[in-house]
């Protein structure tokens, strides 16, 4: 990114200073959201109490670092009037910090439902489905960090794309409950836990799908949200 | 690994000025220039700049400083006919009429494309005299009252009426900055003008007279094609349409002033509005 967008290329050497802070600070809260997700997983698969506890208490400092982000962008925006990538860098951040705190959300949703199932005695483990619903919207995630540390836009593309296999999946995991709650109503209840937690997990794939959304905002200026990915392609081959 | 693909389409946007980028010419323009040269004596001050002002719509000219905007902007009156070393070469158009013809009168052409500069620089007579000034002169009024008329909706469409209605006989010099500056305007409008061209006509105000003016030159392209020259990007991007990036006396880049500011095209453009080394 340094080198994409010539970040530290403005006369003011403390403009450039603003600008790799407050990218530092989003990479930061990338990395926190990332192990929430991953922490939270881990806790619903195995029924790990305390680890489920520790992501629940944990989402107030992503909360804080939003909010943080979000004054320094303020304060940005008020003071240097960014125009061009600039803006569209402070605006790609504002946008992202919502994302990541959403997602931060769905963890701590992850975390809740592990308390509830972990205290019920009941597995979440026999879900293979869960499982790689889990591992496939990680890596979905990890690589939208990736590249948006990167302004990678064909990395960015490609992860879009890849919002589908997690909507297949989740709808495999969707039938598969529905068969459990009609084979054996006891276990109704904690059939939709899982259900609440593979809802949870499909929604950090939507959000890390916004953020590649920005990545392409940011390097290329256009906005690709609400379009077809092949609109996408043609719009920005169109470009380049 | 570092994926670099994303990088190569802006690293390749080089800084080689290959004539111009973006959208130079309008649909419904008010005056057109073509291949446009200007000399100093043998020092070229602009190189081929070829592009329309748009009709009823405010023309931002940006640029660092001696890129040749101000040189520009006078060409498009004759301002630069009192600079005996200046020459001036291609086609400036103004309804279409070549604003260099032999039988065209500067005087006459500076009524019709009136200019406001940087200082303001009321003449050392009455508010009432300033404004009046340039009807006289060109005889736009056969009496006494027309000419009240016009000098009372000069005032009232430059927005100082209402301040300087019961002291119109006192000196125009006496007026704070902003409001001499909104006199100036008074005194171009006041003969009828259609076009307006403004040099720099806030950098010398508060930013109090500066958002009175600017509201002022968003009022007046209602009625008047205006073009403006502005070191301030953040008064460009507020108040024209399509915004105009000078280098080193060439049109680098042209087009709606909101797609100059959030995504230009060309890496010069984009340099000078977020401040980085060119």
């Amino acid at each position: 990114m340094e080198n994409d967008l010539h970040l530290s290329q403005h006369i003011s050497k403390r403009f450039n200073q603003e600008l790799e802070e407050v990218r530092n600070q989003v990479l930061k809260m990338g990395g926190l959201v990332e192990q929430q997700v991953s922490d939270g997983l881990v806790a619903l698969l195995e029924g790990d109490k305390a680890l489920a506890l520790k992501v629940v208490k944990n989402d107030a400092k992503v909360n804080a670092m939003e909010v943080e982000i979000d004054e320094t962008c303020t304060e940005i925006l008020a003071r240097r009037q960014p125009a061009a990538s600039d803006l569209r860098l402070m605006v790609s951040i504002i946008k992202t910090i919502t994302d990541l705190e959403r997602i931060g959300d769905e963890a701590e949703k992850l975390g809740k439902n592990a308390i509830k199932l972990a205290t019920e005695q009941s597995n979440a483990k026999q879900f293979v489905e869960l499982r790689n619903l889990g591992n496939s919207v990680k890596k979905m995630l990890n690589r939208s960090l990736n590249a948006y540390a990167r302004m990678n836009v064909e990395e960015a593309l490609d992860i879009i794309q890849s919002d589908e296999l997690i909507n297949e999946e989740f709808d495999n995991l969707t039938r598969l409950l529905i068969l459990k709650m009609m084979e054996d109503p006891r276990e109704i209840k904690n059939a939709l836990r899982i259900s609440w937690c593979a809802r949870a997990l499909e929604r950090i794939g939507d959000h890390s799908q916004n953020i590649c959304e920005y990545i392409v905002y940011l390097v290329k200026g256009k906005d690709v949200r609400h379009t077809s990915l092949d609109d996408i392609r043609k719009n920005i081959l169109a470009d380049s | 690994m570092v994926d670099r693909s994303s990088s190569e389409s802006l690293l390749s946007i080089d800084t080689e000025i290959n004539g111009t980028v973006g959208q130079c010419f309008a649909e419904d323009a008010k005056m057109s220039m073509r291949n446009v040269n200007v000399f100093y004596d043998k020092k070229q001050a602009i190189t081929d700049v070829s592009f329309d002002l748009a009709r009823n719509k405010v023309t931002a000219l940006i640029g660092p400083s001696g890129c040749g905007k101000s040189t520009f902007l006078r060409c498009m009156n004759r301002m630069n006919d009192t600079i005996p070393i200046c020459r001036v070469d291609g086609q400036l158009l103004l309804d279409g009429e070549d604003i260099y013809k032999k039988n065209m009168d500067p005087v006459l052409l500076r009524a019709r494309v009136g200019m406001v500069f940087q200082k303001p620089n009321p003449f050392p007579k009455s508010i009432y005299e300033n404004v009046a000034y340039g009807p006289k002169i060109h005889g736009l009024s056969s009496n006494k009252a027309e000419l009240d008329e016009i000098v009372i909706t000069s005032l009232q469409r430059a927005g100082l009426f209402n301040e300087v209605k019961d002291r119109l006989d006192s000196p125009g010099t006496g007026l704070s900055g902003g409001q001499q500056q909104r006199l100036c305007i008074a005194r171009t409008i006041a003969v009828s003008p259609e076009v307006i061209l403004m040099d720099e006509p806030a950098s010398a105000l508060d930013p109090i007279a500066t958002a009175v003016i600017e509201e002022l030159i968003d009022e007046l392209k209602e009625k008047y094609t205006i073009a403006i020259v502005t070191h301030s990007m953040q008064q460009a991007a507020r108040i024209s349409q399509t915004t105009a990036y000078f280098h080193m006396g060439q049109l680098v880049e042209m087009g709606e002033t909101k797609n100059i500011f959030t995504n230009p095209t060309h890496k010069l453009t984009e340099n000078y509005i977020t401040g980085r080394f060119g």
